[in-house]
């Protein structure tokens, strides 16, 4: 078949037996046009209107620049932070045996299964100088509700799943036999990790971060709760929108969006080089 | 309460053991800290909110979930995930048949663009229907001109939520399909059946599970999104508060209770989620797309 159209030349769709592809591609186009690509232009091309001078005072704006870099910067930490103990919390599921590892397992979905705003206001109240975990804090002069740190623990718990549900298909699949070569050939454990079996897991690892990092820029119903959104100090991009929304500022709603957008393909688009260089250094 | 599964991972000769696995303090370092790390970041979260919501005990709890308010923010979170989980379903099966089905240029970009939803914030997913149906929108004077309601109202939540939620359902059929490939579907066609028997009859029993994964985080997904619809909703109490919504505005009224009541039912939802999720894992987990990232 494959043959076939080689000869047949430029073909947009190989012939096949199986009836419905115009109707249901015509529909999926149609849908995700109405849905998604058409409000999506619609903010490139309003943010576009705005012209050059205006644009560019909004974004250096700087309360703006302080929203930006709060997100970027606390969403990178979290998903740092998320990079080693997803990883390791990956290793205990697949390679440790122990009574209740389903249920461990399942509960690693939590971050995906539970809404937002109920991981905010679940996380401020621990959070708070007399919660659970806030009256241990305080003695030690650790803040966390109401600043920047809680923003970190609100993008730690919603990044979570995404490093340990990309790293733990990749680390079932490592042949143990080759940790067993390694060994017979003299290299210690901790030689293997690094070298044998990390390696293999950073292609993954990288993902996992990319997704968790995505997500925590954009990220708005667990954080709003727990950051105190003081401007220039604890207020992030996605909240600032909402703000410049409320006092019918469109145009500066539009430009930070617009603005996050573009650096979130670009940080994906790196992602995409940082993989493919790592591929080729490892794999 | 020895677990016979431990011993199959104990090394047989002592010599081997610190190669090809950690030693057995070291084991014990890790999952401590994996476990402490996981109770706090997961554990304590979904207990305070328990917690929380009984702590004026069982009769305000049920006071604070039977205000007309909130049971309209229930009526109105269940209205939006009646009407955007079937749109996405339609969708994801749509998308899923031509994808996996057939072989066409643009393949791999089209499956990208379904992906779009994931890597936008909530919040500009919200934004992107102000823009147009605003006030100030593209369409927002040809809206008023002919006493069309789309923002701050039903429209305007469930278009966002349907963006939100736009991938679940597709992501989850279009490996699976891929996986399956199209022999049973051609034998059915080569015996005479219609296409549409074909899809009724072979590819829908062969994908159900998959289907019903994908459904149950689409359903949780729209059931519990906060902040795309809380952009387009307008937060008018008892018309345009989704539950989320109301859980907001009730914890800033200091109302805890009745904040944390409103929750509780969501985390419910979410842990109801989590186990149906987990025994079509075990049960089905041959029939779910064996690429199972999340």
């Amino acid at each position: 078949m494959t043959t076939a159209s080689a000869q047949a030349g430029w073909r947009f769709k190989q012939p096949s037996v199986i009836p419905g592809f115009g109707l249901t591609l015509g529909f999926s186009l149609a849908y995700l046009t109405l849905i998604i690509l058409i409000p999506l232009s619609g903010l490139i091309w309003r943010s576009a209107a705005l012209g050059w001078p205006e644009f560019w005072a909004i974004a250096t704006d700087r309360r703006t620049v302080n929203a930006l870099q709060i997100s970027f910067g606390t969403a990178f930490v979290a998903a740092a932070v998320n990079v080693v103990f997803g990883t390791l919390v990956a290793w205990v599921l697949v390679r440790y045996r122990f009574p209740g590892r389903r249920i461990v397992d399942a509960m690693v979905d939590l971050p995906f299964a539970l809404p937002t705003a109920v991981a905010g206001i679940a996380l401020t109240t621990l959070y708070a100088p007399n919660g659970w975990i806030g009256h241990l804090l305080a003695p030690l002069g650790i803040k966390v509700a109401y600043t920047p740190l809680g923003i970190l623990i609100a993008l730690i718990f919603i990044g979570l799943p995404f490093v340990v549900r990309t790293v733990q298909p990749i680390m079932e699949e490592i042949d143990k036999e080759v940790e067993e070569a390694a060994a017979t050939l003299g290299a210690s454990r901790f030689q293997i990790i690094t070298r044998v079996l990390f390696p293999g897991l950073a292609p993954a690892i990288i993902t996992g971060f990319s997704l968790a990092f995505a997500r925590g820029v954009g990220e708005y119903g667990s954080v709003i709760f727990i950051a105190g959104n003081l401007p220039y100090k604890s207020e992030i991009a996605p909240l600032l929108i909402v703000i410049r929304l409320e006092e019918y500022n469109y145009p500066a709603a539009t430009a930070i969006a617009a603005i996050m957008l573009a650096l979130s393909f670009l940080m994906l688009l790196i992602v995409n080089l940082v993989q493919t260089w790592s591929r080729k250094r490892y794999g | 309460m020895a677990d016979p599964e431990i011993k199959s991972w104990e090394p047989h000769h002592a010599s081997k053991s610190a190669a090809v696995t950690e030693s057995r303090p070291a084991r014990a370092v890790l999952m401590a800290i994996a476990f402490v790390f996981l109770a706090v970041f997961l554990l304590l979260p979904l207990i305070i909110v328990f917690k929380e919501a009984f702590a004026k005990g069982i009769g305000t709890y049920l006071e604070s979930l039977g205000d007309a308010d909130t049971r309209s923010a229930i009526h109105l979170t269940l209205l939006v995930a009646a009407i955007s989980v079937p749109l996405n379903i339609v969708f994801g099966i749509s998308a899923a048949w031509a994808i996996a089905k057939f072989e066409f240029k643009g393949k791999a970009f089209l499956t990208t663009l379904i992906d779009l939803p994931f890597s936008v914030s909530p919040v500009i997913s919200g934004l992107v229907y102000v823009l147009l149906f605003g006030a100030q929108g593209l369409l927002g004077e040809w809206l008023k001109a002919h006493g069309i309601q789309i923002l701050f109202a039903v429209p305007g939540i469930v278009l966002a939520t349907v963006f939100v939620t736009f991938p679940f359902v597709a992501r989850e059929l279009i490996p699976l399909m891929q996986e399956q490939g199209n022999g049973d579907e051609e034998a059915a066609l080569s015996l005479g059946a219609s296409g549409w028997q074909t899809f009724w009859y072979v590819t829908l029993p062969n994908v159900k599970w998959g289907l019903l994964y994908g459904v149950l985080l689409c359903n949780a997904r729209a059931m519990g999104e906060f902040g795309a619809v809380s952009v387009v909703s307008g937060h008018i109490r008892g018309l345009t508060n989704t539950m989320p919504l109301h859980v907001e505005i009730l914890y800033n009224e200091y109302n805890a209770v009745g904040a944390f009541a409103v929750a509780s039912l969501l985390a419910g939802l979410a842990l109801v989620t989590l186990v149906l999720k987990t025994l079509l894992e075990m049960r089905y987990g041959a029939e779910l797309a064996a690429t199972r990232g999340h």
